[in-house]
């Protein structure tokens, strides 16, 4: 029974970082993979603020929705309540970060903020609830889902500091170049279907 | 000189219905301009019938959401006004997607996800924060229309393209590859399409995307350039 539990998590979780990537499958969480990934060190920044508010949010919200929403049946309001619960538990997350653990906030802190428009928090959070998880699922794939992006972040920021000074057309330069790169990536990533 | 600045876009006068319309449509055009509200332009354009939809529910979000917002500016202080703006926005989005439950059921599940991500769409919260907290109602209504219809444009344009090339239809109607509704010799060429499905795939949102903007940039430099040589 007990490995069975083991075997299903580690199944989601490699369905969640990889197999549905939630950036380069899903198309979640876009605006920060394309604005910082600039180079691999603030990717690597947005990347590790993303898994703590990603789990920490799924986390939350699955309980607010079995506890409060579901049974008062009030589940149309989901929208309204995740995006503010999202959105206070960045603000106090940054506020506790700032006071306790400065190393992490000054590591963090300026990715904070701009995670609150990220949505995949919000695409997470409600992913969880459209396919039934229960809290523990949905923490473990709000972690795996943060991950993945990620990974997709920090390979793609690999990729434009080198591609920086080749040589591309005029048209090119900039955003169409980054998208054409994403576009290979989400053709490997799509390989790892076959995983399933 | 001063004259001219106070115009806004297409030589209109600013902050007009009108004026705000072309603005959103043309000059400040959210996904091909600005490039904002990215994520539901490369996850919904796999098919022009869900771009449009899409389009559509957020330009009534927004024009709604736009609306209130500007009707409320002096009421809400200044330091809740995200809270207070995202809870405005929010509702609507609710609103458009237990109307949209009801009445388009197949778009609606075509959707998914990304209906309730209107939220967080960049474009919505943008608009609020950088027009509608410090113009009329009118104007901000006119605003969001015209930015919510430039959304819908584009994204119907990018959706098109990848059903055509992706599936050989357009709006659900075969046009290319077998079965399509052209006769003749014309459709016998047509029919002769094989196509190419990674263009409905992921990969394909981003490469249709970045040949787009590439097109768009290929024309802003062809401009800067004849407006070089004039000048020299």
């Amino acid at each position: 029974m007990t490995d069975n539990v083991v075997y299903d998590l580690v199944a989601l979780m490699l369905s969640a970082s990889l197999i549905n990537n939630v950036v380069l499958s899903q198309f979640l969480g876009l605006c920060p993979f394309l604005g910082v990934s600039k180079n691999t060190k603030t990717a690597l920044g947005m990347g590790g603020a993303c898994i703590f508010v990603i789990t920490l949010a799924s986390f939350v919200c699955s309980i607010i929705f079995k506890f409060v929403l579901n049974p008062l049946d009030l589940s149309y309001l989901q929208t309204i309540v995740f995006i503010l619960v999202i959105a206070m538990l960045v603000q106090f997350v940054e506020m506790i970060l700032k006071r306790y653990i400065v190393s992490l906030y000054n590591a963090l802190g300026v990715y904070l903020p701009l995670i609150t428009t990220n949505c995949a928090v919000l695409g997470v959070a409600l992913n969880n609830v459209t396919d039934g998880y229960g809290i523990l699922e949905s923490t473990v794939c709000g972690f795996a889902t943060a991950i993945g992006f990620t990974i997709a972040i920090v390979i793609l920021a690999g990729l434009r500091e080198r591609m920086e000074y080749n040589d591309i057309p005029a048209p090119f330069k900039g955003m169409p170049l980054v998208l054409l790169t994403s576009g290979l990536m989400a053709i490997a990533f799509s390989g790892f279907s076959a995983l399933r | 000189m001063r004259r001219e600045a106070k115009k806004g876009a297409l030589g209109l006068r600013q902050n007009t219905p009108a004026e705000r319309f072309f603005n959103g449509l043309i000059t400040e055009n959210p996904t091909l301009v600005l490039m904002i509200g990215m994520c539901p332009t490369l996850a919904v354009t796999s098919s022009a019938i869900n771009g449009l939809g899409m389009g559509l529910a957020t330009t009534f979000v927004l024009a709604l959401s736009n609306a209130v917002i500007a009707m409320l500016r002096r009421v809400i202080p200044s330091t809740v006004r995200i809270p207070s703006f995202i809870v405005v926005i929010a509702s609507f989005v609710t609103l458009a997607q237990l109307l949209m439950q009801a009445y388009v059921p197949t778009i609606n599940k075509a959707l998914g996800v990304y209906i309730p991500l209107i939220v967080v769409n960049c474009i919505i919260f943008g608009r609020a924060e950088a027009y509608a907290s410090k113009h009329g109602m009118i104007p901000s209504f006119f605003d969001g229309i015209g930015m919510g219809i430039g959304f819908t444009c584009a994204i119907t344009v990018i959706g098109l393209f990848r059903e055509l090339i992706g599936a050989g239809t357009a709006f659900d109607i075969q046009i290319l590859g077998e079965g399509t509704i052209f006769g003749g010799t014309v459709g016998a060429y047509l029919s002769l399409y094989q196509p190419i499905s990674i263009f409905v795939q992921q990969a394909g949102a981003f490469f249709v995307l970045a040949f787009l903007i590439a097109a768009m940039n290929n024309i802003k430099l062809k401009v800067q350039k004849k407006k070089g040589d004039e000048e020299t």
